[in-house]
């Protein structure tokens, strides 16, 4: 209650019954009540129009500087459990060695728990982290922030005596030791050393859901939508805020088409309803159908 | 439920504001979440009201303001309300609407007691 003037519901003019006159003086008792009791606390207004997701679109920030500076292009992959993201990802790593085999890739990948995803990156020979969030249900900037100082593409750059002048901040990976994170082991006696202008390209496979990492920004460039044919085609419209947030929606498993009764145009007229300027891109990983116009879009964007 | 990890983030910013200026209780809490936000309101609620048994925010009343997004209609040429994503345009019934409004999800102010 404000004891100012004995108000139950405080708003901000309420701050206004301690009058200041042009020399400083504060008048306590010009407030309605006409009187302010010692030692009894007065209601206040505080405005702080803060963003609630501030702290983690600041250390987004400091990561995209981050990726930048390493000549890191990071693409934050997203979808329901299911959509093939893994195989999608197992598909582009060997498709770049051969197709673009000056181009990095390293993976961060997120989940519940387990490492089997990492364990099937790192069979292809690129380097993965594996961020496990318990009971969390989407990566968050910080826990991408550990991972990737973890990562051997950016102890590389730091390890070799280059130049290393841009400005940014490292969290030492040394204090990744949240319980819900755990970090494979980092490859420092990788033999290939990048140079400074080689291109890498950094995915980051989110945990499968398609609600909660559309809101959280990790630093990437852009965030791609894997939707697999097995689902449905009605899938932007009931998930609309990741097909919003997405840059791309990659349509996966375009080889089952002709055993399913999924409306491929339903579909795209969908997303477009939801984000007129979403890029759409139909691939199968297993068939190998549609990897070009993938790869593509990852070397331009 | 990404709301608990939201409810989180606004008991964060209320404790720092606390350190800074000086409060103990939060008498009342002014939220601000836009229709595109992606956050499920009842869930919020139910997320801050467990966090506000003790502490801080203990016996704090929550107002959650539910601003209408804007979007911009490509047809129509101007600016139009909606309240969901893939919604047509209220005056065309077009889907060539893009949103420029309604992602805010802020803490506004609080009246605090000392």
């Amino acid at each position: 209650m404000c004891t100012v003037c004995g108000c139950g519901n405080a708003t901000m003019e309420h701050q206004e019954h301690i009058k200041a006159n042009p020399m400083g003086d504060l008048h306590f008792g010009q407030g309605i009540a006409g009187v302010s009791l010692p030692n009894v606390s007065q209601a206040r207004t505080i405005k702080l129009e803060q963003d609630v997701l501030g702290a983690n679109n600041e250390i987004a920030q400091r990561n995209r500087a981050h990726f930048d500076s390493h000549s890191v292009r990071a693409f934050n992959l997203v979808s329901s459990p299911g959509s093939g993201k893994t195989t999608l990802l197992c598909a582009t790593i060997e498709a770049l060695k051969t197709r673009h085999p000056k181009t990095q890739v390293a993976v961060i990948e997120g989940d519940q728990q387990t490492s089997n995803d990492a364990d099937r990156i790192r069979a292809t020979g690129a380097p993965a982290i594996q961020v496990n969030t318990g009971k969390g249900c989407h990566l968050d900037a910080m826990m991408i922030e550990r991972a990737f100082n973890a990562l051997s593409i950016h102890d590389h750059s730091h390890g070799e005596g280059h130049n290393h002048t841009h400005a940014h901040l490292h969290a030492p990976a040394s204090t990744a030791n949240l319980a819900s994170m755990t970090f494979s082991p980092v490859h420092k006696d990788h033999a290939d050393h990048r140079t400074a202008n080689a291109s890498t390209i950094l995915f980051i496979e989110n945990v499968g859901n398609l609600v909660c990492p559309a809101m959280w920004d990790l630093g990437e460039r852009a965030k791609v939508a894997i939707l697999s044919v097995t689902e449905g085609e009605d899938k932007p419209l009931k998930y609309p805020d990741m097909f919003a947030a997405a840059s791309v929606m990659v349509l996966n498993k375009i080889d089952l088409l002709p055993y399913l009764n999924f409306d491929l145009d339903k579909c795209i007229a969908f997303a477009k309803r939801v984000n007129p300027t979403i890029d759409i891109i139909q691939v199968s990983a297993t068939s190998g159908a549609g990897m070009d116009e993938w790869l593509a879009w990852l070397q331009k964007s | 439920m990404h709301e608990m990890s939201l409810a989180q983030g606004i008991l964060d910013l209320v404790e720092q504001s606390a350190q800074r200026e000086q409060f103990t209780r939060v008498q009342e809490l002014r939220l601000e979440v836009g229709a595109l936000a992606g956050v499920e309101i009842s869930a919020l609620q139910f997320a801050l009201d467990t966090m506000s048994q003790s502490g801080i925010l203990h016996g704090a009343q929550i107002v959650i303001d539910t601003p209408p997004a804007q979007a911009w209609c490509m047809q129509c040429s101007q600016t139009v309300e909606i309240t969901e994503r893939g919604q047509a345009c209220p005056k065309c019934n077009g889907y060539q609407i893009q949103a420029t409004t309604g992602t805010e999800l802020r803490v506004v102010d609080m009246v605090v007691i000392d």
